[in-house]
């Protein structure tokens, strides 16, 4: 069940460009791997989302990158500030699959640490736009790493159950491969949770909250 | 005191613990046909404020009555059905469909859609004729003088008045400067527009004293309070539910820790405070009546 709790920051980690967010757990349930949460950055008037990317034993651990304002506070925090936190939010993946492989573009990577505790074994492919960026597949230390200009893409055994997070491009090049891929998309949200209308993005033909329907949907939706 | 949700700002069916938290849930606008509503980008942060430009997505009239309606009546929270249209036949058309409601907020004042509405004076005048149901009408602050939509929407029967709803603003991406939002303009809401809504209320209250729904901005007790004193009977929150979904009991609270810094018993206790009573007409009219 979702919950609203004010938690403090238990660390901040640069992993590339990169920063680990780890907050203290409190009474909030991690969730399904694939769910977000609605962080409070402090100043901003809105909340951002960010799927869970680990959950070691009493924490929550987000990977944000600093691309505006609210993400740029919250990559400044410091240990021992508290923010509000609010989730599980919206669905995640799938787990039962027999053949899961784990496919990861850029900071679309962040959820699958925590995917990856799920589905031990899984293998894991994650494509990056520099060797910079490319630092952050420490944190999934068994995966094969391609770096721009090879893609993602060439590494995907399209007969794998794949469950990937990724840019836009990415997504749609993987469901172009494989129909059966759970695919974590990614929208402006304001409030994570059906309330504001702002995150719809086309399902079915027809546009949807992408907070109440995902964030994470079968590719041939 | 009431405390509402402004119209499109929560979906009670999604987050039914959020909605039992208010004193009556007013749904999103309905229209007569199904809407999608406008290409995403749609809502964008700003200073003090965000943009939406949803554009009135909603299920349309048939499956609001048919399917929401009935879910909705099992919270066992007084209904208020958000109204709107293109022309004054809509918005009768489905006022004259709905029963058993606490209220009727007919949206007068969208600013994310392009087609233009009747007169708001002929439009409530329809309505009127269409139900018995309370009819409150939504007015933007955008108007050059609202207070005279106000006495006009009050002459034409309406039974109270919601102020304010958003104001069209724009957003710019920093690197490319181009719209953030697809329909390049928003309707700007959040704790910028405060002020606006304080002015509006407390013009539209002395000039028709008919009961307000005042939102716009309202984040804390205080902000609420300030509403109430400038003639407002009820007060809906909006933006703030986005960031914080307690924001009702919160508001609550604080609202009764206001009321008691300013040394009433009651919220209510400051009613129309912000006015001058002498120089109110109707209430003039009252005294002398």
């Amino acid at each position: 069940m979702p919950r609203r709790e004010r938690r403090s920051v238990a660390g901040m980690e640069p992993v590339g460009p990169y920063t680990l967010l780890r907050l203290d757990r409190g009474g909030l349930d991690p969730g399904v791997p694939g769910q977000f949460f609605m962080l409070e950055a402090p100043g901003r008037l809105l909340p951002r989302a960010l799927s869970l990317c680990l959950a070691p034993p009493g924490e929550l651990a987000f990977l944000v990158d600093p691309v505006g304002p609210g993400t740029e506070v919250l990559c400044r925090l410091a240990p021992g500030e508290a923010i509000h936190v609010f989730g599980p939010l919206g669905n995640g993946y799938r787990l039962d699959v027999a053949r899961p492989l784990l496919v990861g573009g850029g900071i679309g990577i962040a959820p699958l640490p925590y995917l990856a505790a799920s589905l031990p074994g899984a293998p894991a492919v994650l494509g990056f736009r520099t060797e910079r960026h490319a630092e952050a597949a420490a944190l999934l230390p068994h995966a094969e790493v391609v770096v721009d200009p090879t893609l993602v893409t060439e590494l995907v055994d399209p007969s794998s159950d794949v469950l990937a997070c990724g840019p836009e491009p990415m997504l749609r090049a993987v469901a172009a491969l494989c129909p059966s891929a759970q695919l974590a998309w990614e929208a402006p949200m304001a409030c994570g949770y059906g309330a504001c209308y702002g995150c719809a993005v086309e399902i079915d033909g027809e546009l949807k909250r992408l907070c109440v329907e995902g964030p994470v949907l079968g590719a041939a939706a | 005191m009431r405390l509402l949700n402004a119209s499109g700002c929560l979906d009670a069916l999604v987050a039914p613990d959020v909605a039992r938290q208010l004193d009556a849930f007013v749904t999103k606008t309905i229209t007569p046909l199904p809407r999608e509503g406008n290409a995403p980008p749609r809502i964008a942060e700003t200073a003090h404020g965000m943009l939406n430009a949803i554009g009135l997505a909603n299920p349309g009239r048939e499956r609001f009555l048919d399917d929401h309606l009935p879910r909705l009546r099992e919270l066992g929270l007084p209904l208020w059905v958000s109204v709107g249209g293109f022309c004054a036949a809509d918005y009768a058309d489905t006022c004259a469909a709905l029963e058993g409601i606490a209220a009727i907020e007919l949206n007068l004042s969208c600013p994310n859609v392009d087609e233009a509405a009747d007169g708001a004076a002929e439009i409530v005048a329809a309505c009127r004729e269409a139900t018995a149901v309370p009819l409150y009408a939504k007015l933007s602050a955008a108007h050059p003088d609202v207070a005279a939509v106000a006495r006009a929407v009050a002459d034409a029967g309406a039974d109270g008045i919601s102020l304010i709803n958003t104001l069209r603003g724009a957003a710019l991406d920093p690197r490319t400067l181009k719209p953030v939002l697809a329909r390049t303009t928003g309707g700007l809401s959040g704790p910028s527009l405060k002020p606006v809504a304080l002015a509006a209320v407390h013009a539209c209250y002395a000039a028709t004293g008919l009961p307000i729904v005042g939102m716009g901005g309202v984040t804390t007790g205080q902000d609420a309070l300030e509403l109430i004193a400038c003639g407002a009977r009820d007060v809906a929150l909006g933006t703030v539910l986005f960031s914080d979904p307690d924001a009702p009991a919160r508001v609550r609270a604080e609202l009764a820790e206001a009321a008691e810094r300013v040394g009433v018993a009651s919220p209510d206790d400051v009613f129309a405070r912000a006015h001058d009573a002498e120089k109110l007409p109707h209430t003039r009219r009252k005294v002398t009546a």
